[in-house]
């Protein structure tokens, strides 16, 4: 099993939308190299030949039908959003300065 | 401290329904208790004060009106985990990401306490999304266990156990995802129940690990954790996981139970949670639980469940995994917190900069497993294998509970910790669930009662009964506690230090 490098939490960091501070990378490193360690026991069934398990309950899809149900309308949906314009949710520029 | 406060659920209700005490003295008392205490214990992150009086006179009129009380436990109240949501208070998870977030709609569980006439005191503490065994990754600061106000009363439902035994309120909601009502039960002297899962509603409790997240009732006494299982149970179109069947008979297990005969039921003790770890206080009041069982005519079976030692691994995949996805909606753009939005940085860096400085250390570290876990490359390798394991543990729980009724263990392996003395240790602070988690990986109902006090500390002994049959479990922990209480001169609860009194 590969151990986590400094640099591959800086990845993991970027993956998961997460700013981390210098110091921070020295920490998570050090502390999820120890978590992945002991986790990894769970490899020795890896070869084995066993159906996984992703729910403990056997449910496949759930339908309901499709009418019309009262919903959140405008002002609940946005009153809680961090900035609103014009009823709507005002988000910061979605692309980069390069595009 | 007014005698109000010390009754138990079962009994507020009764006397309300009599109009012996009206539900806004009872209320009055518990709020005052709050004004009192909580200084000192931290369990509630946000009082309801007012609308907690008005639910409770609207108790009152019901009964002075004459008309039927809404449900067994009208006019009881309660101290609901701040995971779930309610309408008009704030919802923060204990995190910052949503300090000040007021929720849009109730929980399922919510509507259904304020329809049975259940008096909401407020919101308790919690580790931050639930994800913790002591209540210190709050943002908001620990909750303290009233046994010893330098421990911690377990996690993530702190809030909710330590309110139970400071005898802020006689029952409480919690969550459950590894152990986070069980452990906080064990560990506070109270009874702490994880219905098996689908059986409550996940609608409006925010999402940590959508596939063992279940809320279940927290109280001072089985019976009364019995009434409020019954009141928030039961199929929900809203959660689609719900499942479509009765709510099983968990109130007249307690009745059958407290006749104190236990003979014919099948008791196993699970080979692998004993041993190195295990605290010696906590191994011998476990050892003397199984022997009142015993007494009381269930026969003690020993039963080997060999894949429960990879249980805790791969709960801390599978976790992190769906954690690491569920929690990528806190994105600062719909509600919650939002940082660095100055005109220049865009929605990503926003994004970084918010989930950066709304996020707690220990949140961090689980969504960047997750996504580790996740990882092309390592899929198969842990989190494939984590589904494996979990299949195992499954079929380890099957084949027990072909040879004996209910399982049992200790809660968890050790008594209240000190508060800061695992922080700096993951894996450390990760071993509490130990006990706790196959039931989550398998999702088959478990509770823990109070077994005995380990150095002056609680200790709790942990049933765990096949899926829909809560009621097994019930039984066992009625005729037990009864036993307990004749056997230890009272209830345990009794025993908690009196707490200092701010007036």
């Amino acid at each position: 099993m590969p151990s986590i490098s400094r640099d591959e939490v800086a990845h993991l960091a970027r993956l998961a939308r997460l700013a981390v501070t210098e110091a921070e990378l020295d920490l998570f490193a050090g502390q999820l190299d120890q978590i992945v360690a002991a986790v990894a026991q769970v490899g020795q069934v890896a070869d084995q030949d066993i159906p996984p398990t992703s729910h403990s309950v056997p449910l496949t899809n759930v339908f309901r039908a499709d009418v019309v149900r009262p919903g959140l309308n405008q002002q609940q949906a946005t009153a809680a959003a961090p900035a609103v314009e014009d009823g709507r949710f005002r988000v910061p520029r979605i692309l980069g300065e390069e595009a | 401290m007014t005698e109000l406060t010390r009754l138990t659920a079962a009994d507020i209700a009764a006397k309300v329904a009599a109009k012996e005490v009206s539900a806004v003295e009872v209320t009055q008392a518990h709020l005052d208790r709050i004004a009192a205490v909580d200084h000192a214990v931290h369990a509630f992150l946000h009082v309801d004060t007012e609308r907690a009086l008005a639910a409770a006179k609207a108790v009152d009129d019901d009964v002075a009106a004459g008309r039927p009380a809404a449900s067994p436990l009208a006019g009881v109240p309660l101290a609901l985990k701040d995971v779930l949501t309610m309408q008009g208070a704030p919802t923060t998870c204990g995190s910052k990401i949503l300090e000040n977030w007021q929720p849009p709609y109730d929980a399922t569980v919510t509507r259904r306490l304020l329809e049975a006439g259940v008096v909401i005191l407020g919101k308790t503490n919690m580790d931050e999304f639930a994800m913790g065994s002591s209540t210190e990754n709050s943002a908001y600061g620990p909750t303290r266990n009233p046994w010893d106000l330098d421990r911690i009363p377990g996690g993530s439902g702190g809030g909710s156990s330590a309110a139970l035994a400071a005898f802020e309120a006689p029952l409480a909601i919690g969550t459950d995802t590894g152990g986070s009502i069980r452990q906080p039960g064990a560990v506070t002297g109270t009874v702490g129940v994880k219905p098996t899962y689908g059986t409550v509603s996940r609608f409006g409790l925010v999402a940590f690990s959508s596939s063992l997240d279940q809320a279940g009732p927290c109280a001072r006494t089985v019976l009364d954790a019995a009434l409020l299982h019954e009141v928030i149970a039961g199929h929900d179109p809203l959660d689609s996981t719900s499942i479509d069947a009765p709510v099983p008979p968990v109130v007249a297990a307690v009745r059958e139970g407290a006749t104190g005969d236990l003979k014919g039921v099948r008791v196993g003790v699970v080979t692998e949670f004993a041993g190195d770890g295990y605290e010696t206080g906590v191994a011998a009041a476990f050892t003397a639980a199984v022997e009142q069982l015993r007494e009381l005519g269930a026969e003690i079976i020993e039963v080997s469940c060999p894949s429960f030692d990879l249980a805790l691994p791969a709960y801390y995949l599978i976790a992190p995994s769906e954690a690491s996805s569920n929690l990528a909606r806190f994105d600062a753009m719909r509600y919650g917190l939002r940082v660095g939005d100055d005109g220049t940085r865009s929605a990503e860096e926003v994004m970084s900069l918010t989930r950066a400085a709304g996020f707690g250390a220990e949140v961090k570290r689980r969504i960047m497993l997750g996504t580790y876990a996740l990882s092309a490359g390592y899929y198969d390798a842990y989190y494939g294998s984590a589904q494996k394991v979990r299949t195992l543990i499954m079929r380890d729980f099957d084949a027990a509970f072909a040879k004996v009724d209910v399982l049992v263990s200790p809660t968890t392996p050790t008594t209240a910790f000190k508060i800061g003395e695992r922080t700096a240790d993951p894996m450390a602070m990760y071993r509490a669930d130990l006990c706790t988690i196959p039931s989550n990986l398998a999702g088959n109902a478990a509770l823990s009662v109070p077994c005995g006090l380990s150095d002056g500390l609680p200790v709790g002994l942990q049933i765990m009964s096949p899926a829909l049959q809560d009621h097994r479990g019930y039984r066992v922990a009625a005729a037990y506690e009864l036993a307990r209480d004749a056997a230890q001169g009272g209830p345990l609860i009794n025993r908690v230090p009196e707490l200092e009194v701010v007036h």
